[in-house]
């Protein structure tokens, strides 16, 4: 039975608690004698502060302290961990309260420490700021010409870096002799990341001991371990990072805020536990927010439909300072990808990171790959459309051909394994593609606009090997490591260092142990979140959990079974090369009576009253484990909508997706993960997009102007699959915690796009919401 | 959020409520408008009055007459027989109000009060002639729906005064029906359109319209309504209203970066017809 657990759709584990209200979130712990953290933050987007009077909130009710950034001098700045190489990189100093300038409005200028929130709150608003407006500038494209508002003395002309490894040369040439080159000015929106659960730390010092505990909503606590060591000049020993149940991140929960850091500070300081959790208001103000691109973006072709290039000046808006893992999002992640899963031989692309009065930005659900999937899938169409040719054979044309261990692209990358031709052949057959043209005709001859999307994607995820990591400026390792511990009665706890929060991971790695080893699943246990429980790891994110953290596992538990393999020859007095292993039962060649279960052996090792000569006492392995290559997980998306010409509104009427993230462990995870990461990518499309006026306040503050996608915008996902193994991994098992989000974005956009085209529409800015497609259609009209 | 400090009291009578409402008081409803406003901090109350159990604001009767309490539910207004067969414009109008938590909670006489000019029942409440009922400390006075709404989450009512009921002319006799193009993060209304029609025969006797979400109120729109009697609601009819509507609405309109006036105003128009076919069907 265990043998076939892989593969199978159990039930997640995580759901009975996370539905019934019994999973315990950050601040749902409650500290004894714990003050509540308000801060006060800056109502504009950019000012100096000219003064600030906390007199009056003190003597409130309940306001034990108040601090501003003058006091906290002995707290450092958040620092910056992905600092790409060769790319004029600046880091501007981001302290945790601002204490001169503020620059978006939420930068925090003051903390309150009250006996209960609604204290904390009341002193907050009674804090006397008093501030003096500075010029703002919001969009990155004009935030990087010249005589813009400067955000900070040392980041010149807000360009933080430049970003450029490909030869511009060589692409010049590809574009200057290119039968046909289209162009686009792509706008990726800013998106608000919306994890169910918002942002939450509190904090507790002993003094006598040393040491902080940290309970924070993280995707990585031994990150923010050391990033908080850092910070308070704590040893990393004397740092315990909690992250208990984590209600959803899509990237917004890898980052360092200064909330965490603030908490810390102020539990050291005032000897008292301190908690603060941050409302949803806030949560949109200063949780980071991600996309932000203005790009320039050219495709170059041959007559015949051979894509020779594609090229793209980004021009990536950070925000106010430059968040944790930032600078790698517009770059690494998103210039690499530009050759998708074509045959394109050059490649080109200036990546260049802007400051401007907005929240920071960093990862979100796909960082970089959904803003560079988009652009290529975008010109794909406009190439095809220059060329008269259908979409679709378009893409066939250029699609690489299969491969099974290795394929050199020219942005540098190797792929591990693929077969593109098959997933969009499964693809365009459960769409019935040949058939909807038919249709579209016909619909079109009735007043209808049907239009249809259909995207190829490659994309790079399982972050990463090590050594690449450090070549491209991470500030860390990207290995994972793990232990699997058997208890004497045969139970297993695994121990990890990556953190997940909602993706189900507690069930998916507690089914490779059970197949590796045969311990039924349900006797594993899966524990993270802990920094002195667990050992190291780097984080969930990058899709890297199964990957990177599922390797290490199968690992450990393979060492383990090799233990079990000669301890029970041992038991059985037989040769180990004698012993013949199934469904988690050590038996001897040709006398299958005698047997001993692992569980048996577990016992046995435990006892230890009969060890073979050498053999170590206990039942447990660690292993860490360092990619040797990213995993490339692939696929095809299809979209189909009905465009109403004349509301401009938007009926997704069906979705295909097929995915290839080589076998599947659980195949209703894997299908959860498809559906929520094509949620958020149509929801891009469609509705989603942040939107600020010309003073930096934030118009969609809450969710009745910033649109959430909801169930009744979507059809029933058509889900399909192929299966290609990553050669490099151990159960070859690719990511797909971002593929949703990844193809999804550009299907649906050049699906309506498709069903605009006979309108004279040809582009219309994300998100497309009703009103932008109908003024679009109005203009292509001639207003008529 | 959290909002400011402030003390609850629940009263068990119209009387009691209006003896405890005090200067900086609010009656609270289904609080699905007021408490939000609160945790915001834009709405800071030193006393809130539980009106939601208040009998005599409760339940809906129809003898001719309809007459809904001031806090009925958009839930119970919604699933009403009597309002679906007097007004049916009403009960679509509560019955597409945010989701079904919202309608349990949300009631006429708070949706009203608030006068948020997305909100759904105001509009239908202006096509369909309906009456607003108050009562204050001085006693109680009734207020035409049309005149009640003033402007952007302005009303007629006063500092303390209470919505007990709001009666409708009973429009068995008439086809009635609401639209409305709801934004898509909050499904308030963009545009909402109500329409209240007598035929005779294939002709169009009697008009009533109104407009709400493009407009800072619910407007009543009587060119387009003009521009309907006498026609057999042919194509060219319509588009003659359509037009009017616009006129009719221009003074009131409203719209944001999202949804600008321009397409609001063009779907003022494109909803009055959706409406009148609704009403017609
Ligand atoms: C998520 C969400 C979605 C929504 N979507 C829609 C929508 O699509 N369309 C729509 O129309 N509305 C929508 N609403 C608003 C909803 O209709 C509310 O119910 C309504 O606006 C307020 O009614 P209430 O009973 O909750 O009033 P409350 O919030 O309790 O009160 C609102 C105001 O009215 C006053 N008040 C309440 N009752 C009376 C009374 N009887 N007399 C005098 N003053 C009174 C209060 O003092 C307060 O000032 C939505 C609300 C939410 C939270």
């Amino acid at each position: 039975m265990s043998t076939r657990i892989f593969g199978s759709g159990i039930k997640r584990r995580e759901d009975p608690r996370l539905i019934t209200g019994e999973a315990r979130y950050t601040d749902d712990i409650k500290l004894q004698g714990a003050l509540h953290m308000a801060v006060v933050r800056s109502p504009y987007a950019h000012a100096r502060i000219v003064s600030i009077d906390a007199s009056a909130a003190a003597d409130l009710p309940g306001v034990r302290a108040i601090f501003t950034g003058s006091d906290i001098g002995d707290l450092a700045g958040l620092p910056t961990a992905w600092l790409i190489p060769e790319s004029d990189l600046k880091t501007p100093e981001h302290p945790a309260l601002a204490s001169d300038v503020v620059r978006y409005v939420g930068d925090g200028v003051a903390i309150v420490l009250a006996d209960s929130r609604y204290q904390a709150q009341d002193a907050a608003d009674a804090v006397l700021v008093d501030y003096e407006e500075l010029p703002v500038v919001v969009d990155p494209h004009e935030a990087a010409q010249a005589g813009a508002p400067q955000l900070h003395a040392d980041v010149e002309g807000n360009i933080a870096f430049r970003w450029a490894p490909f030869d511009k040369d060589a692409s010049d040439a590809v574009f200057a002799a290119a039968d046909v080159v289209v162009s686009e000015r792509i706008l990726q929106q800013r998106l608000l990341p919306t994890a169910m659960e918002p942002r939450a730390a509190s904090a507790q010092y002993n003094a006598a001991t040393g040491e902080l505990t940290l309970w924070c909503t993280s995707q990585n606590p031994h990150i923010h371990r050391f990033i908080v060591s850092a910070v308070t000049g704590l040893p990393e020993n004397k740092v315990r990072v909690i992250a208990p149940e984590v209600g959803g991140g899509f990237g917004s929960k890898i980052p360092c805020y200064p909330d965490e850091a603030l908490v810390s500070w102020a539990a050291m300081k005032l000897g008292v536990p301190i908690r603060w959790a941050e409302t949803r208001s806030e949560n949109y103000l200063t949780t980071i927010h991600g996309r932000d691109h203005v790009q320039f973006v050219d495709m170059a072709a041959s007559n015949d439909g051979k894509i020779l290039g594609v090229r793209a000046t980004v021009y990536a808006g950070m925000g106010a300072y430059l968040s944790t893992a930032a600078p790698g999002i517009p770059t690494i992640l998103h210039g690499l990808l530009y050759v998708g899963p074509y045959t394109i031989d050059n490649v080109y692309c200036e990546s260049i990171g802007v400051m401007t009065n907005a929240t920071p930005t960093d990862a979100y659900r796909g960082a970089g790959r959904p803003e560079a999937t988009f652009l290529l899938e975008r010109m794909m169409d406009k190439v095809a459309d220059a060329l008269d040719m259908d979409p679709v054979a378009l893409r066939r044309q250029n699609l690489i051909p299969p491969f099974a261990d290795g394929y050199d692209v020219a942005a540098g990358l190797t792929y591990d394994s693929g077969d593109y031709e098959a997933a969009f052949d499964k693809a365009l057959a459960m769409a019935g593609y040949d058939d909807f043209r038919a249709q579209q005709t016909q619909a079109l001859q009735e007043g209808r606009y049907l239009g249809i999307g259909v995207t190829a994607y490659t994309e790079m995820c399982g972050l990463g090997p090590s050594q690449v990591a450090g070549a491209v400026g991470f500030q860390g390792g990207l290995w994972e490591s793990a232990t699997v511990r058997v208890t004497p009665t045969g139970k297993v706890q695994a121990l990890i260092g990556a953190s997940p929060h909602g993706q189900g991971s507690e069930t998916t790695l507690a089914q490779i142990i059970s197949s590796e080893l045969g311990f039924p699943v349900d006797d594993i246990e899966v524990i993270h979140g802990d920094t002195t429980e667990t050992p190291m790891g780097w984080g969930t994110y990058g899709s890297r959990t199964t990957p990177v953290t599922g390797a290490a596992l199968a690992q450990a538990s393979r060492k383990l079974k090799e233990k079990a393999r000669v301890l029970a020859a041992h038991l059985m007095e037989a040769n180990p090369d004698d012993i013949e292993y199934a469904d988690g039962s050590f038996s001897v060649k040709g006398s299958p009576d005698q047997a001993q279960s692992i569980q048996d052996v577990a016992l046995m090792a435990h006892l230890a009253w009969n060890m073979p000569e050498g053999m170590d006492p206990g039942f447990e392995e660690s292993q860490f484990y360092d990619p040797p290559n990213f995993v490339y997980p692939f696929g095809t998306h299809i979209a189909i909508v009905e465009v109403d010409p004349v509301t401009g509104s938007i009926d997704l009427q069906r979705y295909i997706a097929v995915d290839d993230c080589g076998p599947q462990i659980n195949p209703e995870i894997v299908a959860g993960q498809i559906h929520g990461g094509v949620v958020q990518g149509v929801a891009q499309a469609l509705c989603e997009g942040v939107i600020y006026d010309d003073n930096g306040q934030l118009l969609t503050g809450t969710m009745l102007d910033y649109c959430m996608p909801k169930a009744d915008m979507f059809p029933n996902f058509e889900l399909g699959e192929t299966v290609t193994p990553s050669p490099h991994h151990p159960v070859g098992v690719k990511g797909v915690g971002e593929t949703g989000t990844i193809a999804s974005t550009p299907t649906v956009y050049n699906a309506v796009l498709d069903a605009l085209s006979p309108l004279g529409v040809a582009q219309i800015d994300m998100p497309l919401t009703a009103a932008k497609v109908w003024q679009a259609i109005q203009n292509a009209n001639g207003g008529n | 959020m959290w909002p400011q400090q402030f003390d609850y009291q629940r009263a068990d009578s119209v009387e009691s409520a209006l003896a405890a409402i005090g200067d900086n008081g609010k009656f609270l409803a289904g609080g699905h408008s007021l408490l939000p406003a609160m945790k915001l901090r834009l709405s800071t109350p030193d006393q809130l009055v539980d009106i939601s159990r208040i009998d005599a604001l409760r339940g809906i009767s129809s003898n001719g007459n309809l007459s809904i309490g001031g806090a009925a539910t958009h839930a119970e207004i919604a699933a009403s027989a009597a309002v679906g067969a007097a007004c049916p414009a009403l009960a679509q109008a509560c019955g597409m109000v945010g989701d079904q938590a919202v309608r349990n909670f949300g009631t006429l006489g708070g949706n009203i009060a608030h006068a948020d000019p997305a909100s759904d029942p105001p509009t239908a409440l202006v096509a369909c002639g309906a009456t607003i009922h108050i009562q204050g400390a001085d006693g109680s006075r009734s207020v035409g729906a049309q005149d009640f709404f003033v402007d952007l989450f302005e009303t007629d009512l006063q500092d303390g005064e209470l919505i007990t009921s709001i009666s409708l002319p009973d429009c068995s006799d008439c086809q009635c029906a609401y639209v409305k193009l709801p934004h898509p993060a909050s499904r308030y209304a963009i545009v909402g359109v109500a329409v209240c029609l007598k035929m005779n025969g294939g002709t169009c006797a009697q008009a009533d319209v109104a407009v709400g979400g493009a407009t800072v109120k619910a407007v009543k729109c009587a060119g387009a309504a003009a521009a309907l009697v006498g026609s057999s609601l042919d194509d060219a009819a319509l588009a003659a209203a359509a037009a009017a509507l616009s006129d009719d609405i221009g003074d009131w309109l409203t719209g944001d970066v999202a949804y600008p006036e321009a397409y609001r105003s063009a779907m003022a128009g494109v909803f009055l017809k959706r409406a009148i076919s609704a009403a017609s069907s």
